[in-house]
C-alpha cells in the first residue's frame, strides 16, 4: 500500500501502516540525533522549544549553508544510523506523543515501546542530494550549540520519501524479520 | 632538475580531489549498482537501488555532496622521491582539508574523541588522517578517501588463533549478519587478513580502493556466500548486500592471526589528483 500524509500525525494517520508499506510525508519535520535526543530527554517540557506532539522525527544530521545570517539552505540531508538512538527512544516516547521516527537501518529493541503510539519508516541511506528534493523550506534550527549535525533544524517537506514502514504500530519489525532470515541462512551456508 | 611543487598546488589539488570524491562516484562503482538494479529481485531492494542512482546523479550534475555525511577525510599520499625541493606536504594537505569544508561544502564532522567538541573544520589531532608512500617519480598523488561513521562504526578488528585459518569466512560472514542495514548496504567488504593489529586494519581500508568489479576467486566465492544471507540494500532484504568483496594479506607472525573487515557503504567514494612540478595538477 501507498500512503501520503501530513503532519502533525494523529495516531488514526498511523494505525493502519504495515511492515513493507509505502509513504510519503509532507509538512514539518524535527531532525534530531544522538546529542539532541540526550536533552529533549533532560529538558523539562515547559523548557521545549518545539512541540513535539504528532511530531515526525527524522534520524539526520543535515549538512548545511548560512546563506547569509539565519537563513540556512539545505546541501545534503540524508538520514543516519537509527540504531544509535534505540536506548534513547522507549523514553522519548514516555515523554512525548511523537507519531513517526525516519531513519536507516532499523532500530534495537524498540517495537514494544511504539506499540499504538509511534511508526518507524526507513529512507534509503547515503540518498542525501535527493532528500534536499523534498525540503521546501528550513523553517529554523534550535541548540545549534550541538554542532550543525546534531542541532535540531525544523524542515518543510513536500512528499517526502519513499519511505518504507519498518515497524508498525501493531509492533512487527521488518528488520528483525529480515534478521531472522539471515540467520538461518548464515548456518546453512557454514554448514 | 627542481620539480618545483609549491605550496599553494598542493592545497588546490587537495581541495579538487575532495570534491572530486564527495560529489562524483567513481564509475565503476556506479556500473555495479547499476547491474545489481536490474539483477534485484527484491521490490523494495529495487526501489532503494533506483534511488541510490538517481542520488548519484543529481549529487554529479549539481556537484553537491552525495551524501549529508561527507565522513572524515584520509588521504592516502604518494611521495615522488625526484620531488625537489621537498615542500611540508604535510601543512598543505591540512590547508586544503579545512578550506574544502566550506568550498564544497563539507559537514563539520570532526570533534574531540571525549570532549566532543567540534573543530568546525574536520581537521583536529590526528584528523586529516594521513597515509604516505613513496614512488620513483617527480609527482605527487593525493587520493581523497571521505569515510562516513555508519559503515566504519561496523568494521572489526580480530586477533584470530593461526590455526582458525578457515574461520574467516565465518568472521565475514557474521560481521555482515551483525551489521545488518546500519551500514547503508549494499557494501564493499575491504578485508585485511595477517601484518599486524594495526596492519590488518589499513590493508582492509586500502583494498576498498580497488576497482569494485577486479575480484579473484577466493573473492568472488566470499562476495556469493555474503549475497545469499538476503540482507539487502538497507537491511530490507533483497540479492544485493555486497557490491564487491577485496582481500588484501601481508606475512605475519607465526604465532598470530589478524583479520580486519572494513565496511564501506554502497558510496564508495575516492578520487586522485596527481600533482606535478610544472604546477599543473589533474584528477585522474
Amino acid at each position: 500500500m501507498e500512503y501520503h500524509l501530513k503532519t502533525p500525525l494523529t495516531i488514526e494517520d498511523i494505525e493502519s501502516l504495515r511492515i513493507g508499506d509505502v509513504v510519503y510525508i509532507s509538512g514539518n519535520v524535527f531532525t534530531a540525533r544522538d546529542e539532541a535526543h540526550s536533552r529533549i530527554l533532560e529538558t523539562p517540557l515547559e523548557n521545549m522549544p518545539i512541540d513535539l506532539e504528532g511530531a515526525a522525527i527524522y534520524h539526520c544530521g543535515p549538512l548545511m549553508q548560512e546563506k547569509e545570517p539565519g537563513i540556512w539552505q539545505p546541501v545534503a540531508a540524508g538520514p543516519t544510523t537509527s540504531a544509535r538512538m534505540s536506548a534513547m527512544t522507549p523514553q522519548l516516547l514516555e515523554k512525548h506523543n511523537v507519531r513517526m521516527l525516519i531513519g536507516k537501518g532499523g532500530m534495537d529493541n524498540v517495537a514494544d515501546s511504539m506499540k499504538g503510539k509511534c511508526v518507524y519508516l526507513a529512507y534509503t541511506g547515503g540518498c542525501a542530494a535527493l532528500a534536499v528534493n523534498s525540503i521546501t523550506k528550513v523553517c529554523g534550527v534550535h541548540w545549534l550549540d550541538l554542532g550543525m549535525p546534531e542541532a535540531v533544524w525544523v524542515l518543510e517537506m513536500d512528499e517526502f520519501g519513499p519511505l518504507i514502514v519498518g515497524i508498525d504500530t501493531g509492533g512487527e519489525d521488518l528488520f528483525w524479520n529480515i534478521r531472522e532470515k539471515v540467520n538461518e541462512n548464515l548456518e546453512k551456508n557454514l554448514r | 632538475m627542481e620539480s618545483g611543487i609549491k605550496h599553494e598546488y598542493i592545497v588546490e589539488a587537495t581541495i579538487s580531489a575532495i570534491q572530486r570524491a564527495e560529489t562524483e562516484l567513481p564509475d565503476d562503482v556506479v556500473t555495479c549498482l547499476e547491474k545489481a538494479e536490474q539483477k534485484e529481485s527484491s521490490e523494495i531492494a529495487r526501489s532503494h537501488l533506483q534511488a541510490i542512482l538517481k542520488n548519484t546523479g543529481i549529487a554529479r550534475r549539481h556537484s553537491v555532496p552525495i551524501c549529508q555525511d561527507t565522513g572524515i577525510i584520509i588521504l592516502f599520499v604518494e611521495i615522488g622521491r625526484k620531488i625537489s625541493p621537498l615542500p611540508d606536504i604535510e601543512q598543505a594537505l591540512i590547508e586544503g582539508v579545512r578550506k574544502a569544508t566550506s568550498a564544497v561544502p563539507l559537514r563539520p564532522n570532526a570533534v574531540h574523541p571525549l570532549t566532543r567538541i567540534n573543530s568546525g573544520d574536520n581537521t583536529g589531532d590526528g584528523l586529516p588522517d594521513i597515509k604516505y608512500y613513496f614512488n620513483d617519480s617527480e609527482e605527487l598523488r593525493i587520493t581523497a578517501v571521505p569515510k562516513g561513521a555508519g559503515s566504519e562504526n561496523m568494521s572489526i578488528l580480530k586477533m584470530l588463533n593461526p590455526t582458525e585459518g578457515d574461520s574467516v569466512d565465518r568472521l565475514v560472514l557474521e560481521t555482515v549478519r551483525n551489521a545488518g542495514g546500519k551500514p547503508c548496504p549494499p557494501v564493499i567488504l575491504g578485508i585485511g587478513v595477517g601484518g599486524s593489529f594495526d596492519k590488518a586494519a589499513l590493508l582492509a581500508k586500502s583494498a576498498l580502493l580497488e576497482q569494485v568489479n577486479y575480484m579473484d576467486e577466493k573473492e568472488h566465492a566470499l562476495l556469493k556466500k555474503v549475497n545469499s544471507l538476503g540482507v539487502g540494500p538497507m537491511g530490507t532484504g533483497g540479492d544485493t548486500t555486497a557490491l564487491a568483496v577485496h582481500i588484501r594479506t601481508a606475512h605475519c607472525h607465526t604465532a598470530s592471526l589478524p583479520v580486519a573487515i572494513n565496511i564501506q557503504c554502497w558510496a564508495n567514494r575516492h578520487a586522485t589528483a596527481v600533482v606535478g612540478g610544472d604546477g599543473k595538477w589533474n584528477i585522474i
